[in-house]
């Protein structure tokens, strides 16, 4: 029995579909969801959120977000949530070495610093996710 | 009566006029499709949001973040949306008048947030204090584009500097109606926890408390987007019916220019006849 997996952001419904198995990042490490899971609600950490549909896996890189498993569905509730394919790698990897950069000056506000900090872990979130979506294209498993 | 030239003048400007807002007709409504559109999108966040608020809530009662608790007193903050630009028709006059009223019906202390130039200059005019402002949302905003003004308005809340925070926008209703609209963002109220199963059946990871902690912030910057978008769309359709309406009048307005010229040329043609039928006479 597949779930139905809806992920929303505040721009968009970005997936709706029925999936075999979704694993998420959850607070306290990543997070498996299969049929029949208890109600729950939690919330998100930065991270891949991979969908098993049949053999296939596809990975969405989240931020910020819920997640919230009912009886009839599964909903991903995520401030930004980009496919592996829709990401732009050129401008993540422009926005890691921005990061870097920053926090390599001798003095940041502690705001300044958590927002660099912040921002080099976003692109290596969608760095990751986008190359491994290059290397393997959606995953076969056998 | 105007001479030939005059009225001839006057045509090719009416014309100019129309050249412009039938092409700011056909812009609005190119926007305005897009402008629908991602307010459509960014529907079902805001109601599983909603919902979720809503089981949390249910779980805890209403008093266990200052979000939520209810104040007595404190000064009261409009947040009153408007456009940038002008050419919109009737909705920005519509708007602040509609602010207009409640600030008077309302009398108390208060301080206003505008959202767009149009209702900011209106406001000030009218001397009411405004306390910030934010402008350039543009044509398409995006969700990251709210987040400066959910953090003012939540910090200043939370610092006691508001007791209270509404929000002042048009709604869009459809292509030729929009409404302003008043609607309380803080405290937030949570809405009845009807939809789907009952909230205590739920996990919740790590406790409600801390989903609740995440999950308020976040309502109440889409809350803002919401109320943006619909500004967004109702800009739009307004401006696009306003124009329609300029087009068909410089339509109108070439008409009965074009008749006035006719009746002058033939005028002009009928004296210059008898003068000269008047003229071989007298020879």
């Amino acid at each position: 029995m597949p779930i139905r997996l809806d992920i929303v952001t505040p721009e968009r419904l970005a997936f709706s579909d029925d999936v075999d198995e979704v694993v998420c990042p959850g607070v306290e490490g990543e997070l498996g969801i299969l049929p029949h899971h208890a109600p729950l609600l939690t919330t998100l950490g930065l991270g891949e959120l991979r969908i098993r549909k049949g053999g296939e896996v596809d990975a969405f890189a989240i931020a910020g977000g819920f997640l919230q498993v009912r009886p009839d569905r599964v909903v991903v509730m995520a401030e930004t949530a980009e496919l592996g394919s829709e990401i732009d790698l050129e401008r993540a990897r422009h926005a890691r070495e921005e990061a870097e950069r920053t926090l390599e000056a001798t003095y940041l506000e502690p705001a300044d610093l958590a927002r660099a900090r912040a921002g080099l872990q976003k692109a290596l979130l969608r760095i990751r996710v986008a190359e491994r979506h290059r290397r393997e294209g959606p995953r076969h498993h056998g | 009566m105007a001479s030939q030239r005059e009225i001839r003048r006057r045509i090719a400007s009416v014309r100019n006029i129309k050249q412009i807002t039938r092409a700011m007709q056909f812009v609005a409504a190119s926007k305005l499709k897009r402008a629908q559109d991602a307010t459509l999108a960014a529907r079902p966040y805001s109601d599983k949001l909603d919902e979720v608020l809503a089981d949390v809530a249910a779980v805890l009662g209403g008093e266990e973040h200052p979000l939520l608790a209810q104040r007595d007193g404190g000064r009261r903050c409009l947040v009153v949306f408007t456009t940038d630009r002008p050419l919109a028709g009737a909705l920005n006059a519509n708007l602040v008048r509609f602010a207009a009223r409640e600030i008077v019906e309302h009398p108390g202390d208060l301080a206003v947030v505008a959202v767009g130039r149009k209702g900011r200059d209106a406001l000030r005019r009218m001397r009411v204090p405004i306390a910030a402002f934010f402008l350039n949302f543009g044509d398409r905003p995006a969700f990251a584009d709210v987040l400066p003004l959910a953090r003012l308005i939540t910090d200043d809340y939370l610092s006691g500097t508001y007791g209270r925070v509404d929000l002042v926008f048009p709604r869009f209703i459809s292509t030729l109606t929009q409404r302003p609209e008043l609607e309380q963002l803080l405290p937030v109220q949570p809405s009845d926890d009807t939809a789907g199963i009952p909230g205590n059946q739920f996990i919740f990871e790590p406790s409600p408390g801390a989903v609740l902690e995440q999950l308020l912030p976040r309502y109440v910057a889409t809350r803002l987007y919401q109320a943006v978008l619909e500004s967004a769309a109702s800009e739009q359709s307004s401006r696009m019916v306003a124009m329609k309406n300029a087009t068909e009048n410089a339509a109108d307005l070439i008409e009965d220019l074009t008749l006035t010229y006719n009746k002058v040329r033939q005028a002009n043609i009928t004296r210059e006849m008898i003068e000269i039928a008047s003229g071989a006479q007298a020879l």
